[in-house]
């Protein structure tokens, strides 16, 4: 079956798409966005997280065919959609350390190959939360639409938030971290 | 396999009539995991996002009609003062992503003993809107909705619509017993209901017998208990012989097996310690709301 939906703010058209198929297995194998981890296939390990119509969603779980129609954000589009929301509050513009680290080559708003980091990504970065690497893409999608929702989460808001994301090397303590560097960033608009 | 997209719920019931054996698939917690594992190919699969009216809820008078893919997020958020029970069970359900997407209708399809939202609809008290085409629409007890393991009450052509919830009219408390706080499937689970208007006591359990059960001869006894001690009206602390006895009822209403989560023998201990401390908790609360209306008398 055909499938549309927009992704990253671009409308897709899968074709061939397996009744059965996994909205996860179209994104990374049918539209090129290897962003959103495969790892458990079952709900249990958050690294596939998505946003569905603005909802953190495990992509493993939601059938190709139900995302017809449906807005989706992958980790290669966070980049993008956090310049959005920021200008949507009125902090538009290209912030002065994006405009230092300016470099003239392509961008992909799509993949998110040559576009800038979100806020959060960087402060993952900064806080040294990732490791090997493989949950960070669902980590990170959760934490911003934690951060969007709850501008200042306590601890206990952060590991609700992310008790759906499981991470097998950090032990948590540098996400926790990157969180709350990313949320402290966010409210003195930096 | 066929991906079937009824854009309403009457083209829904037409969908299931025409084809019975097709799978339901709402929020997909449950039917995409095994599809991804390949343990079921159903041949047609009945997606139900596009039917709105699944998504809403009506507080009534008496009861909450909760349409089947409400998700386990919103109950939480917006139905914590009429289902305390079903909102607290919503909380323990696997993580954010999954409440965002699961509900109750999901819960009651798939009928495994270790459904979250089973001991408090038992303990609520609930009926399950369901509906065909040929015959219209018809409400199952909760009582004999649980027919088996995995096993529900629907018949083939049928649909769940909605879930008609008791609104609480005192206390509720619900207890899972896991691993950890999150992305647990419960080794067991109970649901415990005070309703000061009748003046009874229900309960629930999940993962302890081959669907969830309540267990009467516990509510039975301390029903009696209450009633002949007066404790609806001096609201006089449980002792803790009568809250043993109605533990140990409880327990003995488990009919568990031993399996990779945890023991019979530890199932049936771990129920009886989670109905001694709800029964603490919500008559605790129960005498608290009695001393404050009182005060202000």
């Amino acid at each position: 079956m055909r499938v549309n939906f927009t992704v990253n703010g671009r409308p897709q058209e899968a074709d061939d798409v397996w009744e059965g198929e996994s909205l996860l297995y179209v994104l990374r194998e049918r539209l090129g966005l290897p962003g959103s981890k495969n790892a458990c296939e079952q709900g249990e390990c958050g690294s596939c997280t998505v946003r569905l119509d603005g909802v953190p969603v495990c992509s493993c779980l939601v059938a190709a065919g139900q995302a017809e129609g449906r807005d989706v954000v992958t980790v290669e589009g966070l980049a993008d959609y956090a310049r959005q929301r920021a200008c949507g509050t009125g902090s538009c513009g290209t912030p002065l350390d994006e405009a230092k680290g300016w470099q003239a080559k392509g961008t992909d708003s799509q993949t998110g190959e040559g576009t800038g980091l979100s806020p959060i990504q960087q402060a993952f970065i900064d806080a040294g939360a990732v490791q090997c690497g493989f949950c960070t893409p669902g980590l990170l999608v959760a934490s911003d639409e934690l951060l969007e929702r709850n501008a200042n989460p306590t601890d206990a808001d952060i590991r609700e938030a992310l008790s759906g994301n499981l991470c097998r090397c950090t032990g948590y303590e540098k996400i926790m971290d990157a969180v709350r560097l990313a949320a402290a960033r966010q409210s003195e608009g930096v | 396999m066929d991906f079937l997209r009824p854009a309403s719920w009457e083209e829904a019931l037409a969908a299931k009539a025409e084809h019975p054996t097709a799978v339901p698939i709402a929020g997909g917690t449950d039917v995409m995991v095994e599809i991804n594992f390949d343990h079921r190919r159903p041949e047609y699969l009945l997606d139900l996002n596009r039917v709105g009216d699944l998504y809403q809820w009506e507080v009534g008078e008496d009861t909450v009609r909760l349409g089947a893919s409400v998700p386990y997020t919103r109950i939480m958020e917006e139905l914590r003062a009429e289902l305390p029970g079903l909102a607290l069970a919503s909380h323990t359900v696997a993580s954010p992503q999954i409440r965002n997407r699961g509900g109750v209708g999901g819960n009651l399809g798939t009928a495994s003993p270790a459904g979250d939202a089973h001991p408090a609809l038992l303990a609520a008290g609930a009926e399950v809107e369901v509906a065909s085409a040929a015959r219209g629409t018809r409400l199952i007890p909760i009582d004999a909705f649980y027919t088996g393991v995995k096993r529900n009450a629907l018949q083939p052509d049928e649909l769940i619509r909605a879930v008609h919830v008791k609104k609480a009219d005192g206390p509720q408390q619900y207890s899972k017993v896991g691993t950890r706080n999150a992305m647990v499937i419960a080794v067991c689970a109970f649901g415990l209901a005070l309703h000061p208007e009748t003046r009874t006591v229900r309960t629930g359990i999940g993962s302890a017998a081959p669907t969830p059960v309540r267990a009467r001869a516990a509510e039975e006894f301390l029903d009696a208990a209450l009633e002949e001690g007066g404790f609806w009206d001096n609201g006089k602390i449980i002792t803790p012989s009568l809250a043993k006895r109605f533990a140990d009822l409880c327990s003995a209403a488990c009919n568990p097996i031993d399996d990779v989560r945890g023991t019979a023998s530890y199932r049936r201990h771990a129920v009886g310690v989670m109905a001694r401390r709800t029964l603490t908790w919500t008559w605790e609360s129960y005498r608290g709301a009695r001393r404050t209306a009182e005060g202000a008398a």
